[in-house]
């Protein structure tokens, strides 16, 4: 029988990151005992390699701006699925969340009277995004996780969570191992926050690491939890594409904020050619207005480089597919040209974008104060997550919340750049908060002992099996290739079907994964593991993708290209059935808010 | 601004770097042989593996790349692959380096290329170490504690030349590197007594930050051991951030330190002016010369 080390609390987080933490921090405020926990170091992952920045209405650069605005920009961002009253929330309280960052130490970039400055992104109407030259995320990682340092959290370090436990319909508690010994550890737990992040590794090419199995997804659709617009992937516009071993690693947005313009191999600027009628009026239709917007002018427009990412990143495809691709497969970024309007660009660019500099320079050979970069799509971003209320991040499964890019609701067809980090600081500390409070409601949480040795026994199988069986890099490699051209920016039904029975196939394949050494660092068994979410989520998209037969935000349908007003009433929502199947669902989006959707056609 | 002619300029240029790219990442691919470290706790030895690789490929490529092919158990860490998470540090034919910022390109592949892992640390299991003692050393320092709001909104107001000073400080991306080169660690084994030149680094963000109302001298004198480093600049050399660790953060604390608690006259001044905040705190910093003030090993 397998041994345990057993832990309990009143809160148990799982994923250590940017909501995670402010999730912790926050049950810790309340009084909760906390655990938290992360696969990797404390510190490290995805919260810290977002650039561009953190999106709140501060006004500090321009005035004009309020909350009203930026729930109007997120909601048309997510072409109107989001769960509005996400969209409010987040809006009225993420200035108040960077406020507080300041004040746990903290240093933004400043405006010329000393208050925190704010750049221009796409789909924000006014400059909304506070940040840190290029490596925002880092700062704020590196604020939240010295604050908790201080404050009374149990910290599970390289910890990964397999499954979560129940009694009757509550979640009591979660099963892991710790990385460096393979052992298991048990956790009780009366409240659980899901803060994983995405499911960017079920794809090719990303900009997403290793830890983007889907592991909070698979969780908490094992657990019985809805979950909702998984069709919504979010393929950013701008990855690196050469040389072949950076393919997919992040280009900021901020390059195109600063001024960066688009271009294709016959020197075309093509953004202008197709900007979609309601976007129009927001979007300038000649290049030197859109440089002025760049640089602060409140009368211009913006560039349409500064569309949304969806658009971005289709009309990028189509140069390349059309033939106008640059030479590796991509097509011209370019930022040096600014050297014609600023005196001092060079450095201008090196200030403004240094882990953009440093990284072509060192990776690529390139340097961009001189030169354009290379870029094309990526994927970088679910949409679609765990369904939530609103106001509490409960899920459906009494006790499981969710917080971050696990979460759904907040940017419905497609996320604006710089609300995700706002929100995993608003939903973070709403699911703590809740979580906590529920907590404070329950008995302490019976652990179901043959629950849990069904799972560690299941974990420890790919250990059991003839070692000239699968190759676990193999199968997810396999995997990731299939769901990046079956299932990827362009879709298409046959394709989706031909994805869900190749899916099948893999799941056999990964029924016969093994590996060899022993249980202790061992990377070739976590990566037989996290398969297991990868397909579960893999499979998710597939059937939310072919449900919505139409075009909008995240999701294209070549078989489908237009949107269809009818679909922008539900939700696809997906949940395990009773026999284990997958249940796809359409759930009705709540009417909105009269005083909301005046809000909306104020600001159209 | 970018006319018709100027974005075709633009295309040009992009063909021109898209041309030397290719020579100089090179998709021409061929078997290169790397020595890494494989074992675990105090047994283990450097193993042979070659793989097929193209100049463009980092140094992380190529161990995953080892991974998949012959050692699906080699045990190492990373996330972001863009030197971005400081998780990948590794020695890299005696080197501390980022893996994933080591291109193949700038190392002589005729001979076997070795990977081992940073020896300051205990081993986990091949490139894997113990960092905890890090995460521990940051408890032992006071966290930052802000001056009060100067805004009635609770806000602060700071330039930025004032913001720039400690943004220098905040690139760390918590590498280690530095700590595994300091000899006061590697070599004297002196973690209780010394936090080294990361945690010296935390320390002085927090000391010139433009809102922290707290003096950590004290402490820093006597709890983490500022006066163990003599300077050598080791750990200048290998921070893949660039931060001018020993001349930016190290001096400075260590002019601090002597300032406050060596100079009778000073102290006097300051004891009779009753503060160290605003000014002060920044008059200190420059203070007098007093290089190397401390007790070296
Ligand atoms: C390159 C890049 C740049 C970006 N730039 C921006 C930007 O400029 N602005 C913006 O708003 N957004 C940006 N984003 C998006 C944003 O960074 C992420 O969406 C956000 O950080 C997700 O935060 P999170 O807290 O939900 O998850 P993460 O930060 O990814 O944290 C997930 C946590 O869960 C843990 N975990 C996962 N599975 C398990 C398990 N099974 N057991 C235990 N622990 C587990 C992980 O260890 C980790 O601690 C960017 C993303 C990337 C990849
Ligand atoms: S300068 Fe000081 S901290 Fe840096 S390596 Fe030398 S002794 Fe260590
Ligand atoms: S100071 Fe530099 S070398 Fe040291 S941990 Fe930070 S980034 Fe790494
Ligand atoms: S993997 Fe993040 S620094 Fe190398």
């Amino acid at each position: 029988m397998p041994e345990y080390q057993t832990h309990e609390y009143d809160v148990l987080v799982i994923g250590a990151r940017g909501a995670g933490l402010r999730a912790a921090i926050e049950a810790a405020h309340s009084g909760a005992s906390v655990g938290l926990i992360c696969k990797s170091l404390l510190g490290k992952a995805h919260t810290v390699m977002a650039e561009g920045g953190v999106a709140a209405a501060l006004a500090n650069v321009d005035d004009r701006d309020n909350w009203r605005v930026h729930f109007a920009d997120t909601m048309r961002g997510g072409q109107y699925l989001n769960n509005w009253r996400m969209a409010e929330l987040h809006a009225k309280e993420a200035p108040d969340r960077v406020r507080e960052l300041e004040a746990w130490g903290a240093v933004f970039d400043r405006t010329a009277d000393g208050k925190i400055l704010q750049r221009n992104f796409g789909g924000h109407k006014y400059p909304r995004l506070a940040h840190v030259g290029d490596r925002t995320g880092l700062e704020m990682i590196r604020t939240l996780q010295d604050y908790a340092t201080y404050q009374p959290i149990d910290v599970h370090m390289e910890c990964t969570i397999v499954s979560l436990l129940k009694e009757g319909n509550r979640v009591t508690g979660a099963v892991g191992y710790d990385r460096d010994r393979g052992r298991f550890k048990l956790f009780a737990a009366k409240a659980v926050v899901l803060a994983t992040g995405g499911i960017g590794r079920a794809f090719s090419v990303t900009s997403n690491s290793w830890e983007y199995t889907g592991d909070g997804h698979a969780l908490a659709y094992n657990a019985g939890a809805a979950l909702q617009d998984m069709e919504f992937v979010q393929f950013h516009p701008t990855g690196m594409v050469w040389p072949p071993s950076v393919r997919g690693i992040l280009v900021t947005e901020g390059v195109r904020g600063e001024g960066g313009i688009l271009v294709n191999r016959e020197g075309r600027r093509f953004m202008f050619d197709d900007i979609p009628e309601n976007y129009r009026n927001q979007t300038a239709d000649n290049a030197e207005e859109g440089w002025r917007y760049t640089q602060g002018d409140k009368n211009a427009r913006r560039p349409p480089e500064l569309l949304t990412r969806d658009h971005v990143a289709r009309a990028i495809m189509k140069e390349v597919r059309e033939g106008r691709g640059s030479p590796h497969g991509g097509v011209f970024l370019d930022i040096s040209w600014i050297k014609s309007k600023l005196p001092n660009a060079e450095e201008h660019i090196r200030k403004k974008l240094p882990s953009m500099y440093h990284q072509f320079k060192q990776l690529a050979d390139i340097d961009i104060t001189k030169e354009p970069m290379e870029v094309g799509p990526t994927t970088h971003y679910v949409m679609g997550g765990v369904r939530v209320d609103g106001d509490t991040q409960m899920s459906t499964v009494p006790g499981l919340f969710a917080a971050g890019e696990v979460g759904a609701g907040l940017h419905g067809a497609n996320r604006l750049g710089g609300n995700s980090l706002s929100d995993l600081l608003v939903f973070g500390k709403r699911a703590g908060q809740y979580a906590a409070e529920f907590a404070g409601r329950q008995s302490s949480p019976r652990i179901d002992q043959q629950q849990a040795d069904a799972i560690t026994n299941a974990a420890l199988e790919p250990f059991n099996r003839d070692t000239a069986a699968e190759n676990p890099y193999q199968v997810e490699h396999d995997l990731q290739s299939m769901m990046q051209s079956l299932v990827g920016i362009v879709r298409r039904e046959a394709e989706i079907r031909e994805a869900l029975d190749g899916l099948k196939v893999l799941r056999d394949r990964a029924r016969k994964v093994s590996v060899t050494g022993n249980r202790e660092y061992n990377p070739g068994w976590h990566t037989a593991l996290d398969l297991q979410n990868l397909l579960t989520v893999s499979e998710i998209v597939a059937h939310a993708a072919l449900e919505r037969k139409e075009s909008r935000g995240g999701h294209f349908r070549d078989d489908y290209p237009e949107k269809d007003p009818s679909y922008g009433k539900f939700n696809i929502v997906i949940r395990k059935g009773p026999g284990g199947d997958m249940q796809v669902t359409r759930e009705p989006i709540p009417d909105l808010r009269p005083d909301l959707k005046q809000i909306i056609e104020e600001n159209k | 601004m970018a006319s018709e002619t100027s974005s075709r300029s633009i295309a040009e240029s992009g063909e021109r770097a898209a041309a030397r790219s290719d020579t100089s990442a090179g998709t021409a691919s061929r078997t290169a042989s790397f020595q890494v470290w494989r074992g675990a706790g105090n047994t283990g030895g450097l193993q042979s593996y070659s793989t097929s690789v193209s100049e463009g490929m980092v140094v992380l490529d190529a161990i995953h790349q080892i991974q998949a092919e012959s050692a699906t158990d080699l045990a190492v860490r990373w996330n972001c692959k863009a030197g971005k998470c400081g998780s990948c540090s590794a020695e890299i034919n005696g080197v501390p380096r980022l893996m994933c910022m080591t291109r193949l390109s700038e190392l002589d592949l005729s001979e076997p290329v070795t990977v081992e892992p940073m020896r300051a640390f205990p081993l986990v299991r091949d490139l894997v170490t113990d960092v905890s003692s890090n995460f521990r050393a940051k408890k032992r320092i006071r966290k930052f504690t802000p001056r009060p709001p100067d805004a009635p909104d609770g806000t602060w107001r700071m330039q930025q030349s004032d913001a720039d000073r400690v943004q220098e400080f905040r690139k760390c991306i918590e590498c280690f590197l530095c700590q595994n080169v300091c000899h006061v660690l590697r070599d004297h084994h002196l973690h209780e007594q010394f936090v080294g030149p990361r945690l010296l680094v935390h320390a002085a963000q927090l000391e010139m930050h433009p809102l922290d109302s707290l003096d950590r001298t004290g402490e820093l004198k006597e709890n983490h051991g500022i006066g163990y480093c003599n300077i050598t600049k080791c750990c200048t050399k290998v921070c893949p951030e660039h931060i001018t660790i020993t001349d930016n953060a190290i001096i400075p604390l260590k002019e601090r330190v002597v300032d406050k608690h060596y100079d009778p006259l000073r102290k006097l001044v300051r004891l009779m002016r009753g503060n160290k905040t605003g000014g002060g705190k920044r008059e200190a910093a420059r203070g007098n010369d007093a290089r190397g003030g401390g007790n070296a090993l």
